[in-house]
């Protein structure tokens, strides 16, 4: 009985934590704020593009750093 | 709920989905409207850089082929306006343009990537879709756009 009294809160808990897993992914057409200079990884656009550059020759992959542009897909 | 939004893409020959977004001055735009037109349908955001190389394009196919029956129609999927705006008096549209700040537009296009583009022919089906915009994509939309070109009167 303690034990299920004790449990209620942490369960209630959990499935509303585990709510937020069910997050929409982020459309393309919604990536407005996303594209913002503010949210990439790096401070300078221009070091990130040359970075990416080297990395994208070195794994054959690109994008999805935000310095390529709006989420188009073409580079 | 979880994939409600995960639409499958729009397929060559269906019957493109109707909607209603606000045109630049504010009244309602209805896509069915445009039905008997070819239109090239683009939506598109200030942040999205190969928009701004798309639209001196459509200008360009809009003056083309306007006499022949096509209608650009560029939809701004910004969520603020004033972004919109200002991409506009940078980049000036000699072709139609309409705001959906909402996208539920280009949700029901389950448009995959910015800028996307739908040609809708006369009847109202959908003649391909396309995602992104490089320069080298000019001559086959062009090609397409005039394939697809209602046949003339005269």
């Amino acid at each position: 009985m303690h034990r299920n009294a004790s449990s209620g809160p942490l369960l209630i808990a959990v499935a509303v934590l585990l709510g937020g897993c069910a997050l929409q992914p982020v459309q393309p057409w919604e990536k407005g704020d996303l594209a913002k200079p503010a949210m990439g990884f790096a401070g300078d656009l221009l070091e990130e593009r040359y970075t990416q550059h080297i990395y994208t020759s070195k794994e054959n992959a690109s994008g999805g750093y935000g310095a390529g542009g709006g989420g188009c897909g073409c580079n | 709920m979880l994939f409600a939004s995960l639409a499958a893409a729009i397929d060559a020959g269906a019957p493109a989905p109707d909607f209603t977004v606000a045109a630049a001055d504010g009244k309602p735009l209805q896509l069915s409207a445009y039905r008997g037109k070819l239109v090239y349908l683009d939506f598109w955001a200030s942040w999205c850089a190969p928009c701004r190389r798309s639209f001196p394009w459509m200008n360009a196919m809009q003056e083309k082929y306007g006499a022949g029956g096509l209608v650009v129609l560029g939809v701004n999927v910004d969520q603020r306006r004033p972004d919109a705006e200002r991409f506009l008096a940078q980049v000036p549209a000699r072709f139609m343009i309409a705001y959906d700040p909402q996208g539920a537009a280009p949700a029901l296009y389950a448009i995959k990537g910015m800028p996307g583009s739908v040609l809708i022919d006369p009847q109202g089906r959908v003649v391909f879709a396309h995602a992104g915009f490089r320069d080298a994509d000019r001559d086959e939309l062009e090609a397409k756009i005039r394939a697809a070109l209602p046949p003339r009167a005269n």
